[in-house]
Order: C-alpha cells, then structure tokens, then sequence
C-alpha cells in the first residue's frame, strides 16, 4: 500500500497542496476528482517525483521513500501516463521503449524487451507492433505505448493524467479493458479525470480536491450521482453568496455570432457568466470580442453595427475593455514600469500624450492614484512590471481597463491570484461599472464566481455553448455538469442559444 | 565542482556599468598579447595608438571624423535591436545612403539644397534597404539576421557593378563615381580641418533618438512591442506598422552614414567608401548597450582604436587589422559581460557530493 501523508506544496505565493493525505492499495482503482487547478496533478506529480513536496512524506509498504526525479519513482514501481504524450515520434515503438533503459555495457535491452512485450500481451491483452514507427501511431496507440513503457518496468502503481481527454470511445472502452486487467493483476491505478460518468463505472473509490485540499474521499458503491460528485468538486460557496440585485438588461451592446459555436451576446446593464473547463474555446471567444484574433465563421456586432476586419485599437475605441487571461504573456510587458503599463492601451490619447509626446508628470500621477485605489504593492509606479506578483499585475490590468469607465468588459478568469479581499473588490468593481450601464462577460472556470456575480450564465464545453439560461434558472449543479459536458436533463431543455 | 548560470532577480546595475568597462579591458589584453607575440612591446604600441587618436587637436578631430558614420551606424543597429528587429544590414544600407549622396549631389540644383536633398535621399533609400527584409519577415517569417546580411553584398556588388559601368568616373576612368559638385560639399564645422556638419546631425540624430525613445508614445510603443509584442497587440499597438517604421528609420540612420562619407569626406563614392562602418556600428550599439546617449562615447572609442591602429601600424609595422581584433574582442567581451548583468555564476557542488552530505 502506498500512502501519502501531510503533502503540501507551494508555488510562489500559492498553496496548491495543503496538508494532503492520499493513499492507494494494490489492484484499486482511485479516481481523483477535482476542479482545474485544485491541485490534482500537482500531487500526482510530487508522487512521480517531478515536483518535490516542501513537506509530507511517501511510505510504500511502510517504508520511506525519497523520491527525488521520475528515474526514482520509476525505481519504486511508481509509473505514470501524462495528459500530453511525452514519446518521441520519429522513433520506433522499440527505440522508445528503451529510451533511458539501461541495457548490457555494449547492447541495448532489445531482445528481453521483446520478451516482455510478449508477455504483457497475454496478461493484459495490450499489444503494439514493436518496429512500426510513432509518427504513424494514432493518439490511442501512442497513449497505449506510454502505457507499456509502464509496465515493462513492472508498475505497482500507475498514474494516468486524464487519459480520456484525447480519445475516441472506441479507445476508451480498450484502455477501460487494460485498467480493470492491471487492476486485476494487483497494479494500483490512479486516475485523474473531470468525466463523471468515466469515475463511476471504473473507480472503485472517489478523491476529491478543492483548492488543494482533499475534501471528500467516497467508496464507488455504484450509489453515487453525477450531481454529488459535482457538488463536493465545486463546492458550496464558503462564505455566504452575495446574490447582486437585479437589473433589468438594456439594449445588445455586442454580440459574438458563430455557426460552429453559437452566440454570445451582451447587453448593457448585464453580466454573462462564460463557464467552462479551461481550453474549451473561452480564449477564442475572449480574443475574438476584443479584436484580438479574427472572427473565423461570424461576425461581431457592436452597437448593432457589423465590425469589419476589427483590430484591438478599433475596438477598443468602441468601449471594450479587455483582459486577457494570459497576464505575463498578453497583458502586461514585464520589462516596462508599471505605469507604463497602466497606461499604455491610452497612452497616444489625451491627456497621457499631446502630439505624441508622453505627459510624464500625469502618467505619473494617474498611476500613483490608480496604485492607490486598486491597492498595488509595493506601491511604486516606477518599477519593473515584473517585479510584482502575479495578483498585483491582475490589479494593473483592471487598473489599465477599467478606469476608462468602459461599455463592455471582456475579461478572463478575473480573481485568478487574487486574494478573498482583492476578489472582493474586483466584483465590486464589476457589478459598479455594470449598474453603470455596461455590458460584461466574465470567464471562469470557478462557480462560486459565476453565481456571484452572474445575471446570466453560458456555458462553454468543446468550442460549443451548451448553455445560455439567466443564473437564477440554473443551478451550480446544472452548470457543473454542463461544463463536463453532459448536457443532462434539465440542462438541455432550458436551451437558449440566441 | 559545477559551474552553473544562475538568472538574478534584477539587472544589477553595477554591472551594467562595469560591463563596458570590463569589456574595453579584455579587448585591450588581448590585443596587447597579440601585440607582445610581434615582438613590440604593448605598451608603446598603444601609447602611438593613444597618441595618433586624440595625441593632437588635428589628430582628434580627425577620430571625430571616423565617429561620425559609426554614431550613425550604432543608433542604427540599437533602434533595430530595440524591436528585436535584427539589422545586421548597416553596411548595405550605409552604401545605400552613399549612392543617394551621390546622385543628389551630381545633379544641377540651387546651392542650398544639396545639403537637405542629400540627407533626405539617403535616408530614405538607406530606410527602404532595412524596410524590405523587415516587411519580408513581417508577411513570410524571412528570418531578418540572414535576408540583413545577405544584402549587404547584393548592395555592394550592385554599386561595384554601377561604379565599373555607367556611374565610372569619365575624367580618371577609375572605378569612382563622378564628384560632386562644389556646393554639395557639407560645410566645414572646425577651421583648419575636415570636421564637417555631419557630426553635429550625428550627435543630433544621437539626442533626437533619447527623446524618442524616452519621451515619446512612439518610443513607449516601440519599447513594448521588442520586449512583448502580444501584449502590445493586445493593448491597441499596431504591432506591424510600428516594426516596420522603426525599420525604416533604423536603415535611415546608417544611410546617413554614407551620406556623411560622400557629402563631407570622399565627395564620390568609392569602392572602400566604408571599411566596415556597418558592421562596426554593431559594436558601437552593444557596447553603449542599445543606448542612444551612450553610443557617442562607444562610437568615440572604435573611431579612436581606428585611426589610431592606422598611425600605429606604420610606426611599429603590425598590420592595422589589429583595429579589427580589438573590435571584434571587445563585441565578444561586452556580450559576455551583458549575459552577467542578468545572471550571476553560482559554483557548486556536484550532484554526488549533495547526496552524500
């Protein structure tokens, strides 16, 4: 049995794992659930000994391990399959199973992997042609050759990183076959995925992770519902839920129309909540709305006027403000001060430039005052932007944006690295500007977030909007599982795409 | 033991001005090594050196001549490098400027303005020689350090091919431009020399590109689209038209270059019209560290290595190429130094002797 105690890791200013306890036995299969960036991976990585703990320990079988890089988890049977396959392609399935394998002084282990081969083929039933090249392998071969790679080494415990992602459900129903094989022949498999329906049929016990910590651990009894399992990943709101008040939305202020994925349309005096799990399509939507990237199949309207070939200058001239979700690598140029970055979408209009020349002393006293309200630390306006932590560059972007008192706001993932009281006062700020009369879409893959602040809720899952209904229609539930893409019941028949 | 690079949490400033320093040191060893192994002794080579560059007012002026096209040729490569456009192409474009100079300057115009002409036309065709391999990165992914360099000799076989035909001079049949006329000639700035007005507009285009860079949305533009040109894009830059403008004006400068060489100095353009300005204004811009203000002084300093390596070498009898290798070590020299402004060497001990502890 292997077990995982007090595991907790930082990065930066980040706690993603918190005083984690897991631990699996040979032949179970573990499901570990949790929303995106609930720390799963990471302590699965710390396992495979690609992350080190800062504190915590693994016992195998009651020993201490000291698992310092993945040759050592490897060492101590522990194998794992990630998300993105990690083979080289224009090499034979052969010339990857021995890469990193030791062989004789002269030779390379061919023959006895062969041999292995062989074997693995009848105790599992998993088999790939060891001379066929990768490159002509497709994703579900490729997946099974990572696995194999796995167990050649005689894994006791195996850990797949959403395995499913990529596959098609032919694939799935053979790797399903492999796992319950391995599980029978005593390999612990530990399963990180976001597909409830996968977990129940598979799992023989449920973990689920919510800002870094575990918060249930559940026995897969066959009792367990698509909707439980969501509640305890998402989580109640914490602290009490401030339901914003009503307001009655005014006129369409911009509209995102797409054959393939739907519209997406924002009215004045309105907040959209776009929900989704992370790389479903929200950045082509976020970037699309500002002028970013090119409407492919549609059109944007704002104002009911057609946008023809619209840059980030035009739009922005329109009244849509924009932050993106790539901070450091969109949003701000680390190598400039901060208040250059706090001006710089404005800074060839009054009053920060006359005639192209810079008006120092008000870009400097703009910023300081903007430090001032949006509480940047250290409150300097003459520093490296990439000197500040990451919330504090989310504050100078929403510095940036908002203070131009914009008609539309496009922004992604708002409080990611914020604090409980930063978080706060961007919705503050958010729902001010939007009483205001503007129009906002908000992304967000966290539904505290999208219930707080919410006047409608959109739901993204594979590039499509499955769900378009106002917030008090719908419920976190409702929303969780729409996000994970089973646009169960209630869901569907509330369908409202415009 | 390993040795291992270690980035710094910010660029030290103290070694930001050491590096330059640091790096005229380790030119001045290696040359002096060079030196020594010629059977001179060091010392007095660089002492002629010294003394041939700035040992007397003609000698000085003479360096402030040779520093005019390389103060052109450095803020040339720096306002490219700003935008991580990489312009190797001074020298083309210098050429370029000089063919400009000349035509202008052959022509029949009213006196006063050869000298307004002149600039103008080298500016422009010194810019279009940098515009066109930044518009062929722009639009098919050219990759600039290549298409840069490369026409530095398409442009200088072509003005070899232009001065042997139809440009050869018909009075001496050499293989020299026709002069030009009297009033093109740039006026003489310092009585009893060869100090013309070109190094004012050096020293000129040196502050105007401080103020740019430093004062101006231009320069802010310029400055976030070289260090993170998605988040320009993103905040409302137009990314593309900033590049290629700042292109243009990057081969503008080093047209000037040549502009200067045949307006104040040659008055026709010759073969050796550039004994590598061009490629010396690279050095010029990553000693001053892509600064504009500071590219006067690094400018001064390879001016004054190469009137003085000329002076030295006909008193001690090493070649004058030596000019080169001092160059050519304080450019290796600065790089090196530059890498240890943002990070700092760590030794450490092997990996074994961790476990072991």
């Amino acid at each position: 049995m292997l077990e995982m105690t007090a595991i907790s890791k930082r990065f930066g200013d980040a706690l993603v794992n918190d005083d984690v306890d897991f631990n699996i036995k040979p032949g179970e299969i573990v499901a570990l659930l949790g929303e995106n960036g609930a720390g799963k991976s990471t302590l699965m990585n710390v396992l495979f000994g690609l992350y080190r703990a800062d504190s915590g320990e693994i016992r195998l079988d009651g020993t201490r391990l000291s698992i310092r890089s993945p040759v050592d988890a490897l060492g101590h049977g522990i194998g794992m399959v990630h998300q993105h396959s990690h083979v080289v392609r224009r090499h034979t399935v052969m010339e990857n199973l021995l890469v990193g394998r030791p062989g004789g002084r002269w030779q390379l282990a061919d023959a006895s992997i062969r041999q292995r081969l062989l074997e693995i083929q009848d105790e599992f039933g998993l088999w790939l042609d060891p001379d066929v090249q990768v490159s002509g392998l497709s994703i579900g071969e490729i997946q099974r050759l990572e696995i194999l790679r796995a167990l050649i080494d005689e894994v006791r415990i195996l850990i797949l990183d959403e395995p499913t992602s990529v596959l098609t459900p032919q694939q799935v129903e053979g790797l399903f076959a492999a796992m319950r094989a391995m599980a029978n022949r005593g390999v612990g498999i530990v399963m990180i995925s976001h597909k409830l329906d996968e977990v129940r049929a598979l799992s023989d016990r449920v973990v689920i992770m919510r800002r870094g910590k575990v918060v249930a651990e559940l026995d897969n009894d066959k009792t367990l519902t698509n909707a439980q399992l969501s509640n305890l990943m998402c989580g109640r709101a914490v602290e009490p839920v401030r339901k914003s008040p009503a307001a009655s939305p005014g006129k369409t202020l911009l509209a995102l129309h797409s054959q393939r994925r739907g519209s997406v349309t924002l009215r004045a005096n309105q907040i959209v909540c776009l929900a989704g799990i992370s790389g479903n399509g929200q950045v082509e939507i976020t970037e699309q709305m500002s002028g970013v990237a090119p409407v492919s199949d549609g059109h944007l309207e704002i104002d009911g006027q057609i946008v023809e070939e619209p840059t980030p200058k035009r739009i922005r001239s329109l009244g849509v403000a924009y932050i993106p979700e790539d901070r450091q690598g969109a949003g701000m140029v680390g190598a400039m001060t901060l208040e250059q970055n706090i001006v710089m979408s404005r800074s060839d209009s009054w009053p920060f430039s006359k005639w192209g020349w810079l008006r120092r002393k008000v870009i400097r006293d703009f910023a300081s005052q903007k430090i001032a309200e949006y509480d940047i630390r250290p409150p300097r306006s003459d520093l490296r932007a990439s000197l500040y932590s990451g919330g504090n560059q989310q504050k100078c972007l929403l510095a940036r944006e908002l203070s131009v008192s914009p008609r539309v706001v496009v922004i992604a993932y708002p409080t990611r690295g914020l604090d409980v009281q930063a978080s706060d006062f961007v919705y503050r700020k958010l729902i001010e500007l939007r009483d205001n009369g503007a129009a906002i879409l908000v992304v967000s893959d966290d539904l505290d977030e999208v219930f707080t602040l919410a006047d409608r809720v959109a739901v993204i899952c594979a590039g499509r909007l499955t769900l378009d209904c106002p917030a008090d229609e719908t419920t976190p539930e409702d929303v969780g599982l729409a996000m994970m893409g089973s646009v169960a019941q209630s869901a569907a028949s509330k369908e409202g795409t415009t | 033991m390993r040795i291992r690079l270690e980035p710094r949490l910010q660029t030290s400033q103290s070694a930001m001005l050491l590096a330059p320093i640091i790096a005229v040191a380790a030119a001045m060893v290696v040359s002096g090594i060079l030196i020594a192994s010629a059977g001179v002794n060091p010392i007095q080579a660089f002492g002629t050196m010294i003394k041939a560059a700035v040992g007397s007012r003609s000698a000085f002026l003479e360096t402030l001549l040779k520093v005019t096209p390389l103060i052109f040729t450095g803020l040339c490569a720096a306002l490219a490098f700003r935008i991580k456009f990489w312009n190797i192409g001074g020298e083309g474009q210098l050429l370029l400027g000089a063919m400009a100079a000349a035509y202008v300057g052959t022509q029949t115009l009213p006196a006063w303005s050869y000298l307004p002409l002149m600039i103008a036309a080298g500016f422009l065709l010194g810019g279009l020689g940098a515009l066109l391999p930044a518009w062929l990165r722009l639009k098919l992914n050219v990759n600039d350090t290549v298409s840069t360099l490369m026409l530095n000799f398409v442009i200088f076989f072509g003005m070899m091919a232009l001065l042997s035909g139809p440009w050869k001079d018909p009075i001496s049949g050499w293989s020299d431009s026709p002069d030009i006329v009297m009033n093109a000639e740039f006026p003489i700035i310092v009585e009893r020399s060869r100090l013309h007005i070109g190094f004012l507009l050096a020293v000129g285009s040196a502050v105007v590109l401080w103020l740019v860079s430093t004062r101006t949305t231009f320069g802010m533009a310029m400055k976030a689209i070289g260090e993170n040109p998605r988040a320009a894009h993103h905040a409302g830059f137009s990314v593309s038209k900033i590049f290629l403008v700042t292109a243009l004006l990057s081969g503008g400068l080093a047209g000037l270059a040549g502009v200067c060489e045949v307006g104040g100095v040659q008055f026709q353009v010759i073969s050796t019209i550039s004994p590598g300005y061009g490629y010396a204004g690279l050095v010029v811009a990553t000693l001053a560290r892509l600064h504009p203000g500071e590219i006067i002084l690094s400018a001064m300093f390879l001016g004054a290595i190469m009137t003085g390596a000329d002076e030295m070498s006909r008193q001690t009898g090493i070649p004058a190429t030596l000019a080169d290798v001092v160059q050519g070590v304080s450019l290796l020299a600065m790089l090196i130094a530059l890498v240890f402004t943002r990070y700092r060497l760590r030794l450490r001990a092997s990996n074994k002797k961790v476990e072991a502890l």
